[in-house]
């Protein structure tokens, strides 16, 4: 795919946010918080860091290929899947609906393009993407393997397990990053399992750590993505601390866990949509 | 008792299922080169070695970290690699079945659970280990294979047949030195019965180790004049349901046989196929809701009731029920 400047990307996450706005208030569930904080990223990686086939294939062989570990903020990546052409936008309306898709968390089962495994149990994507990135080694392709986490869900023991793993193998096709928001369902993640520091705690398991300090702002966002591919291909997995904040680009969703996984109502969306430009066509 | 009988399959050598998965995996990973193999710091007890020595860089030592094993299994057949992991029964079902049910059932991927040291054969070390409902558990997941061979042979041709077969396994074995009975040139055709002694008054169906048990069973019967038919259900899911509704349309009763327990083994499978479909008396040797305990294979077996005699008496149980 051809890679968007940064004009043309600020106008696809402003009509990415549209989407995931209008996609969780049609089934009134879904989690808007962190699709919103991570929109950014997402566009960033889509239109202009990987290279990828939206005519999809599995294997994804000679792709870069990206895994979704927080499956609950499906309703970005839906949206960002549909406007690089994995399948048509209208599919958006199907969003959790019954026969589609679009299931709640992602999911192989009705081969929705774009989607390489399941995920919304947390913990398990950073193993997969460990899997697939060993696997692109075994077959002499150079691409790199890409997995977004939440930060609270860091608090699952199975991430300790691959993260110790990583390191060992010299996993050094793999960028991992972790959306650190400080926020999860039931409040700030400092007062729910303070996780300490990331950057400490990551260097000492044996990775190259990056930050972004502020994960949206998609100059910066580019920025260290460009750094953390710098790094790959030196015995050592790659970590970028993403910070952002929840609900960004909607005044009111901004930076509080109460938008986590609630959906805007009739006027709430309207006052949303009304800060976000329609740029490339509602679906 | 063994040697007096007259048993329509003999033996001549013991030898561990675990031994034949390790073999069969060697032979599998010369066969094809995607085959890997991960292994959670178990490589000896799962016979891993040889492969591990054969083909280092395809095969990786993930420590024990069961779950992150499963994850990277799941991960590599997107590579269309074909991942054998390898820990105990238990370390491959109850310890991870979230990363089974989301990362490997439930996104349909090609990667093959190796457990070893199922069931109350495990022994000495006690019930911790000794995994009685694994076999419920895996059989539970939509798209999951379930399969639980009989002997060192056995054990071998299913190892190499769900190389070849695309989508999740569960492969049961275990650790005891056991006869072997069945052929070494087998041919294992996944989901396929097994009808090893025709017989026309009782259906012993029996899986594992429990189908030798079964064998010694039917000598047993045999002499008393009772005509036993034992059917190999190596493959528990999915069900040969044709091969087990013909041989009790025949029969007329039934006992399942296994080194599990009673809820969620392969006695509910049939008794949940006969119940649809022909309902006949039916009766079940596994382990009826206990855990196990320290001891030798045999001991337990016998304590547990899991052993030729207790089949001879549940025949004969079923046998008046008619």
């Amino acid at each position: 795919m051809e890679k968007q400047s940064i004009d043309q990307l600020k106008k696809t996450c402003s009509q990415v946010r549209r989407d995931v706005l209008r996609m969780v208030h049609a089934v009134n569930s879904g989690h808007p918080g962190a699709s919103l904080g991570c929109t950014e990223f997402f566009v960033a990686l889509y239109f202009n860091q990987m290279e990828h086939n939206p005519d999809f294939k599995m294997k994804g062989e000679g792709e870069d290929l990206f895994f979704l570990s927080n499956g609950h903020i499906s309703a970005v990546w839906y949206s960002v899947l549909a406007r690089s052409g994995y399948f048509n936008t209208e599919e958006l309306a199907t969003f959790r609906k019954i026969d589609s898709r679009l299931q709640g968390h992602p999911a192989t089962e009705e081969h929705l393009p774009g989607i390489r495994i399941a995920s919304g149990s947390l913990g398990q994507g950073m193993s997969v993407a460990i899997g697939a990135a060993q696997a692109k080694k075994l077959n002499n392709d150079d691409r790199t393997v890409y997995v977004l986490m939440g930060d609270g869900e860091q608090q699952e023991g199975q991430v300790w397990e691959a993260a110790l793993y990583a390191p060992h193998h010299k996993v050094d096709n793999l960028i991992a990053t972790i959306d650190v928001n400080r926020q999860q369902i039931d409040g700030p993640t400092a007062e729910i399992m303070d996780l300490g520091s990331l950057i400490d705690k990551y260097k000492a398991f044996g990775w190259e750590v990056v930050e972004t300090k502020n994960g949206n702002d998609l100059e910066e966002v580019i920025a260290t993505l460009e750094k953390a591919k710098s790094l790959l291909g030196n015995g050592k997995p790659v970590m970028n601390l993403l910070h952002t904040e929840m609900g960004f680009g909607v005044d009111f969703m901004t930076a509080t866990h109460k938008w986590h996984g609630v959906a805007p109502n009739d006027e709430q969306l309207e006052n949303a949509l009304g800060q976000l430009e329609e740029t490339l066509g509602d679906y | 008792m063994e040697k007096k009988l007259n048993t329509k399959f003999t033996y001549t050598e013991k030898k561990d299922t675990r031994s034949g998965f390790g073999d069969g995996f060697l032979e599998a990973g010369r066969k094809n080169p995607n085959v890997v193999g991960l292994c959670a710091d178990l490589i000896g007890s799962l016979k891993m070695g040889a492969f591990q020595k054969e083909f280092p860089d395809r095969f990786f030592q993930v420590g024990i970290s069961e779950a992150n094993m499963m994850g990277i299994a799941a991960g590599m057949t997107i590579g269309d690699k074909i991942p054998f992991t390898g820990t105990f029964a238990n370390f491959s079902t109850g310890r991870v079945y979230d990363q089974i049910r989301q990362s490997i059932a439930y996104s349909g991927k090609n990667v093959k659970i190796c457990a070893s040291h199922a069931g109350l054969t495990l022994g000495e070390d006690g019930a911790t280990h000794q995994i009685l409902e694994d076999v419920g558990m895996m059989k539970m997941l939509p798209h999951m294979t379930v399969i639980n061979p009989c002997d060192y042979n056995q054990t071998k041709a299913a190892t190499m047949a769900i190389a070849e077969y695309e989508g999740p396994v569960y492969l049961r074995f275990g650790r005891p030195s056991w006869p072997i009975f069945t052929p070494s040139d087998q041919k294992f055709e996944i989901g396929k019965a097994w009808k090893m002694i025709d017989g026309s008054d009782v259906t012993i169906f029996a899986t594992g180790h429990l189908v030798w048990e079964a064998v010694v069973a039917e000598a047993i019967l045999a002499e008393e004049g009772i005509s036993v038919e034992v059917i190999n259900i190596h493959t528990i899911k999915p069900l040969d349901v044709d091969a087990i509704l013909d041989s009790v349309a025949k029969t007329g009763c039934c006992v399942s046989a296994e080194e599990h327990q009673y809820n969620g083994g392969l006695g509910d499978s049939i008794a949940q196929t006969l119940a649809r479909n022909n309902p006949a008396p039916m009766e079940y040797v596994g382990v009826d809701d206990s855990f196990g305990e320290s001891g030798t294979p045999t001991a337990l077996m016998e304590k547990y009731g899991l052993n030729a005699a207790n089949i001879v008496k549940a025949v004969k149980k079923v046998m008046e029920r008619k």
